[in-house]
Formats: C-alpha cells, sequence, structure tokens
C-alpha cells in the first residue's frame, strides 16, 4: 500500500500527513518484531523469567517443603514470602515485588534507552525518517513499542511465577494481607490486576528513558543513563531528609500494588502511583519529541 | 503538529527559525511541568485558603458537645491518618530499651502479632489506619504498613490479631481476656492497648472532654470539611499557661455528630503533638465478611493465655508501653488513672498544669501503673537496670539544679520529667519551667 510510494525527502510532509493507521500499524508490528527479535531483550525476558524459578526454589528447599518459613526469616525477607509455602499463588505477587525495584526497570531502561539513539548508533534512523513516517509518529511507534515491553516483561514474570509456584507449592483460597479470605479465582484477578498495575509503574521510566534516548546517538550511554537515573532515583528515596520531595519521584509508590491485596481495596497510593506515572510520560515523552523533532539527525 | 522531516533545513534556513522553532517545541513540556507543579502547589493552598469551610447553622459548645454525646454511630468504616510527634527520641530506641527490660525480666515473647508491641508503634511517626464497625461487638482496626497489614479484628467474643507480614497471629477470647471490658472497641488484653491507645476520634474526643473545667475554655471555632463531610470545629484551650497543650481541635461531622478529626497542639509552636482524622469515612454498613478471620494454613497463632501466662508481670510494663500514645496524656490530663491505688502521689496545680510527685516508687509495677513514661519507669529500675539502657536514660535527660537538689530533666513534647536525685520524680504535662517552678514550689 502506501509503503510502496516514498515519494522522497520534501514531499514526505503531506504524504505523511494523510491519516494511514494501518501504516502506522504495520510500523508497530515492525518496531516489536525488531524489539523482540534482539537476543539481548530475549536475554533480559529469559533473566527475568528466572527470577521467579530462583525465588521458588531457594523457598522450597530452604523450609524442605514442610513447614512455613521460618520466623526469624520472614520478618527481613521480601515482601509475601510468608506466605508463600501455604499458597503457589503468593510467588507471583512475591516475585514481582522482588523484581519491581530492580530488574523490571531495569530492562524497560535498556530497551527504551535504545529506542532511538540505538538506531541512531547503527545508523539506521535516517532511513528510517526517510520513509514517510514522520517523526511524530516514529517516536509514538518507539514508545508503544517500549510500553507493549513492559507489559511484556511484567507478564513473563507474573506466568513464569504462577508456574513455578503452581509446581511447587499447593494452590487454594487466599488470605488477603488484611486476614480476609477470597477464593482462588478471585486471587488470580487480583494477580492480573496486579501485573498491570505493575507494568503502568513503568510508564514514566520508559518515557524518561525514551528522552534520554533522543539525547544521544550512542545506545550504551542512552542505557547506562537510563539505569543510572533509576537508580539515583531509588537512593534518593530512601534518604529521609529528602521526604519532601520523595513522593514526586516515579519510584515512590511503586510497591503500593499491594493495596491490591488488601480487603477492601485501599486505592490512595496506587492512584497517586498512576498519576505520577501519567506525569512523567506527559512530561518527558513532550521533552522527547520536542528534542527529536527539531534535531539534526547526522546518523 | 506535523512533522518537518526535512533534516537540512536548519542548515540552510539559518539559526533565527530555528532556534524559534527548537524554542517553541520546547515550550511544551515546560509547560506540562509548569501545570503540573502549579497543580501540586496549588490546589492544597486553595484547599487551605478556602478554610472558611462551608456555610453552616451556628451552633454553640453546649450543643456541639451534646450533639457529640448523642452521637449514635454504630456503623461506619473509614480510613484515618494519624501523625505523632511527641519529641520522644528515636522509637528504635525506646525498642532496645523496651526489648532490654523485657529480657531482663524474662518475658522477652517473639510474637510480631502480640497487640501491645505493635500498638506502641503508633506512638511516632504518620501512620495510615483502616477502621470498620458494625454494632457493638464487631470492630476491625488495621495498620496499613508497606507490603503488609496488621489487624485487629473483634467479632463477638472472639478477638484476632493478624501481622501479615509475618504470618502471625494472636487470638484472645472474651473470658480470656478477664476483667479488662472496654466500654467500646475490641475488649481482651489486645484491645486493652487498643483502648489505651484510642485511636478513634470519638474516644480522644470523649476524654478531653472530661478534662474540661473551669480551667479550660470550649468553643466552636468555624467549620472545616473532613473526609467530604461537613464538619464543626470544636475548640478547647487551656485557661492556664504553663501548660504543654496549646490547643485540642476536634471536627465533628455535622449531620451525625461523629468526631472526625482531632489534633493536639504543642503551646510551643510546631507541628500538631497527634493529628488523628478520617481520611474517609463511610456510614454505611460494612460488609459482614471484613469480621471474619481464620488464620491461614501455617500461620503461627498465639493464644492469649500462653502469652499471658509468658507475660506474666510484663503485662502491665507493656500497657504502659501503649500508654505512650495519646492515651497517656489523655489519662494524665483528665484523671490518673492509676492514681488511686497508690499512697504516694501528691498533686501540685491543678487543671491542665497540674504537676504530679511521686515519692521514690520501689514498685515497678506501680511506676507504670501510674502512667509515668520511660523515665518514671526508667527511674524506678535503676537498680536493675541494664547498662545500655543506663546511657541511654543518661543521654535523654538533662541536668539541672534547684530548691528540690539536683536531678535530670526528661524532655518530650507533651509530657516532662523531672527525676531528683534524692529519688523525687515530678510528672506533668507542662513546659520545663513550670515543672521546675512546682518542684521548687514543693521543697
Amino acid at each position: 500500500m502506501s509503503r510502496a510510494e516514498p515519494t522522497g525527502r520534501a514531499p514526505a510532509a503531506p504524504a505523511a500527513r494523510a491519516p494511514r493507521p494501518w501504516w502506522t500499524l504495520g510500523l508497530l508490528r515492525s518496531e516489536l518484531a525488531l524489539t523482540f527479535g534482539r537476543a539481548r531483550t530475549l536475554a533480559l525476558l529469559g533473566v527475568l523469567a528466572a527470577v521467579p524459578v530462583l525465588i521458588g526454589v531457594a523457598v522450597k528447599t530452604e523450609t524442605g517443603g514442610g513447614g512455613g518459613v521460618s520466623d526469624a526469616g520472614a520478618a527481613h525477607g521480601p515482601a509475601f514470602l510468608t506466605q508463600l509455602t501455604n499458597n503457589g499463588l503468593f510467588l507471583v505477587f512475591a516475585a514481582l515485588a522482588a523484581t519491581l525495584p530492580v530488574f523490571l526497570p531495569m530492562a524497560v531502561g535498556v530497551v527504551a534507552g535504545d529506542a532511538i539513539a540505538g538506531e541512531a548508533h547503527g545508523g539506521t534512523l535516517r532511513y528510517l525518517l526517510v520513509a514517510p513516517a514522520g517523526r511524530t509518529r516514529l517516536l509514538l511507534v518507539k514508545y508503544a513499542a517500549t510500553m507493549v515491553f513492559c507489559l511484556v516483561a511484567t507478564a513473563v514474570v507474573a506466568v513464569s511465577a504462577l508456574v513455578v509456584g503452581a509446581l511447587l507449592f499447593p494452590l487454594g483460597d487466599v488470605t488477603t494481607i488484611s486476614g480476609t479470605r477470597i477464593s482462588f479465582g478471585d486471587g488470580l484477578i487480583r494477580a492480573l490486576l496486579i501485573a498491570l498495575v505493575v507494568a503502568a509503574s513503568l510508564i514514566g521510566l520508559a518515557a524518561l528513558g525514551l528522552f534520554v534516548s533522543t539525547l544521544t546517538n550512542s545506545g550504551i550511554a542512552a542505557m547506562a543513563a537510563t539505569v543510572g537515573l533509576l537508580i539515583t532515583v531509588q537512593i534518593l528515596d530512601t534518604v529521609p531528609q529528602l521526604h519532601a520531595i520523595q513522593p514526586y519521584l516515579f519510584s515512590h509508590y511503586w510497591l503500593s500494588f499491594a493495596d491490591l491485596l488488601r480487603a477492601p481495596f485501599y486505592w490512595d497510593d496506587i492512584v497517586k502511583n498512576l498519576e505520577i506515572q501519567a506525569l512523567y510520560a506527559a512530561v518527558f515523552g513532550s521533552a522527547a519529541w520536542a528534542r527529536f523533532t527539531t534535531r539534526d539527525i547526522t546518523a | 503538529m506535523a512533522p518537518n522531516d526535512n533534516t537540512r533545513i536548519t542548515e540552510t534556513e539559518g539559526e533565527p527559525s530555528a532556534f524559534r522553532r527548537k524554542a517553541t517545541r520546547y515550550a511544551l513540556p515546560v509547560a506540562v511541568a509548569g501545570v503540573a507543579a502549579a497543580t501540586i502547589g496549588l490546589v492544597p493552598a486553595l484547599a487551605a485558603a478556602g478554610g472558611s469551610g462551608p456555610q453552616l447553622a451556628d451552633i454553640s459548645a453546649q450543643q456541639l458537645i451534646e450533639k457529640i454525646a448523642a452521637s449514635d454511630t454504630q456503623q461506619l468504616s473509614g480510613s484515618l491518618k494519624i501523625t505523632t510527634d511527641l519529641g520522644l527520641p528515636a522509637l528504635s530506641g525506646l525498642d532496645s530499651v523496651a526489648g532490654a527490660l523485657g529480657d531482663s525480666a524474662g518475658a522477652g515473647d517473639g510474637s510480631t502479632a502480640d497487640p501491645g508491641t505493635k500498638l506502641m508503634e503508633l506512638a511516632s511517626g504518620s501512620h495510615t489506619l483502616r477502621v470498620a464497625a458494625d454494632g457493638a461487638d464487631k470492630q476491625r482496626l488495621s495498620i496499613v504498613e508497606g507490603a503488609a497489614e496488621y489487624s485487629l479484628i473483634r467479632n463477638g467474643d472472639e478477638v484476632w490479631a493478624y501481622d501479615s507480614g509475618s504470618n502471625q497471629a494472636y487470638h484472645a477470647t472474651e473470658k480470656d481476656a478477664g476483667g479488662h471490658g472496654g466500654s467500646e472497641g475490641t475488649k481482651g488484653e489486645g484491645a486493652q492497648g487498643a483502648k489505651d491507645l484510642d485511636v478513634t476520634p470519638s474516644e480522644l474526643a470523649a476524654q478531653v472532654l472530661k478534662a474540661a473545667g473551669d480551667t479550660t475554655s470550649v468553643t466552636v471555632d468555624g467549620t472545616a470539611r473532613v473526609a467530604g463531610h461537613d464538619a464543626y470545629r470544636l475548640l478547647v484551650k487551656p485557661k492556664q499557661s504553663g501548660s504543654t497543650v496549646g490547643s485540642v481541635t476536634i471536627a465533628v461531622d455535622a449531620k451525625t455528630g461523629t468526631p472526625l478529626k482531632f489534633t493536639l497542639a504543642s503551646s510551643g509552636g510546631g507541628k500538631p503533638i497527634v493529628d488523628v482524622g478520617f481520611t474517609k469515612v463511610d456510614f454505611a454498613k460494612p460488609d459482614a465478611s471484613t469480621f471474619d478471620f481464620t488464620p491461614p494454613k501455617g500461620t503461627k497463632v498465639t493464644r492469649a493465655d500462653e502469652s499471658d501466662a509468658a507475660h506474666g508481670k510484663d503485662a502491665k510494663n507493656e500497657a504502659s508501653g501503649a500508654d505512650q500514645g495519646e492515651g497517656r496524656f489523655g489519662g494524665l490530663l483528665g484523671e490518673l488513672s492509676g492514681a488511686d491505688d497508690s499512697g504516694d502521689v501528691k498533686t501540685i496545680g491543678k487543671g491542665w498544669s497540674t504537676v504530679y510527685e511521686l515519692t521514690s516508687p520501689k514498685d515497678e509495677s506501680g511506676a507504670a501503673g501510674k502512667g509515668s513514661e520511660a523515665a518514671g519507669s526508667g527511674a524506678s529500675k535503676q537498680d536493675d537496670l541494664p547498662a545500655e539502657a543506663e546511657g541511654l536514660i543518661g543521654s535523654l535527660g538533662s541536668k539541672v539544679t534547684g530548691k528540690f537538689g539536683s536531678g535530670m530533666v526528661f524532655e518530650t513534647r507533651i509530657v516532662n520529667a523531672l527525676m531528683t536525685d534524692d529519688g523525687k520524680v515530678y510528672v506533668g504535662a507542662v513546659t520545663k519551667d513550670a515543672l521546675l517552678k512546682a518542684a521548687n514550689q514543693a521543697n
């Protein structure tokens, strides 16, 4: 279709202006194929899938398959571990709680940081722009692909955890952290909701990574800067003297997904989390757009 | 915003237009950030500026108190925020002392679900609580923590405490609980802690009103909106000087008369000493399943009777630990709860500036019962005090001298205590100066 009629540089703008949803979809599809076809991405997903296995096997061997997690270790370990031996579904929550602070955002930082800068580094960016895609649209597609990666990465952790949990531990009714009891089906629905919230928690970081990615022509530099920012922000979040700014850090409410396991739900922090993510997406998304649409593409 | 894809354009058209184009585009993220910052900054400011509150019919203080007294709210659920700044030294320090004392008493108990120890955490910092009540025998109180929750659930005769962080539970039944009988709120040992702590605004309000007399001015101070409900503000102020209490403000729901917010301000200014208020409240009947609790498989359950046996005399210490919360000053302001069972307490002054003089209490549980705080019980324990605790106590106080001889003053934002070298202890919700004056007068 329209892909067959690239009309050269100058007339490209009017061609791109025409509404062609299929074209965008095609671009997104090829972008996704590119992202998920990379060995690097698959390795990242593999690492993410291994985390629940590690947690599950460690807990299983430590408890010898019999009693509960020992009291001493329980209070200090990651969240949700104490209930793990009694209900495999808790491995989903425990694995998400364990990967959300480091592994997941690091993977997202790598993918987002690489989005534009990687193309520039590989010298493919200018060819992409030769096609009548338009920079805005290309940027949107890159951001969409990154968000899909957030979702997939979270899903990989959750599904791997669910499988490992089901294999190693018994399944059954779920006791919420408020002490009430819900059926296993309800528990699965909550796990799904939690996975969605976790994926949404990464949107802000993805936008930040995309912005960093438009600043440089080096993919490695963009990834390192994004991951560096992530670590810096998380350190800032732990310094008590900075409590005034902490509510505005994108990682501050990440672990609020646990509130979905209360009865009744406690929405306050989850809403704040989503607001912060939307804010970061708006600010850094538009900054990335401003930068990307005005800069000279030399590579 | 059609993108201009020609990458060469900036070079051929020259700098000024390229600069302008860049500037306009960068204005967008700046504008977004600006709007966000303005929203974050202005919305609370506007809410505060509109602080005249809703328009409500005028009401006298008397009527408002009656409204509270007549309030018959049986069913409610909601979230509370409690912020306490008692000016205590870091809680970790107190914990280590409490732990050391507990160990020396041979009553170290591993259960993190034990209400006494848990509720003590509320004595400092900011916490989110969720409450639900349905009639006189179904209540629930949970402390919302990071990825865990601590719940106290009462359903009829059964009292459960569940700590999801460590997956431990604590169980008591009405008959175990013996003579503790709380007026409302859960009963039993855990409930005793809860009662001492008085986290619901209605309990707090009742205590403060009891303490009011000719020493206190009680007025209605405009209206406010609390958790989406129109409310009257009842302002209670000491008429005397020298008290550490600046004022007590209670926001009372205009419709139901339920107290929604309780603020205790220090006479020294600064942040409120205690601020408890609903952030969300709903007067509908809570879901019945809210009050059901069955310990999940693998949960370590401590029963109240076992725990009582293990605790023995430590129980009283624990009550005084929970007393670190508002219960303590409530008790001190109004009626000194343990005062009647000990002969060696003298009072100096009256009303808000009352100072209690305790003469060398040898019996430690007596000291705890008197509601004297860490300093007081520390004093009573000096003979068998672990070294670390002794060092800590020393670092907490400051040396003073006067007609009473010399001694140590232990200061918090609400209660101050003077421990003289000859074994007398003066305690009161008064400023340090007023405390020293009272001590001088007494000698």
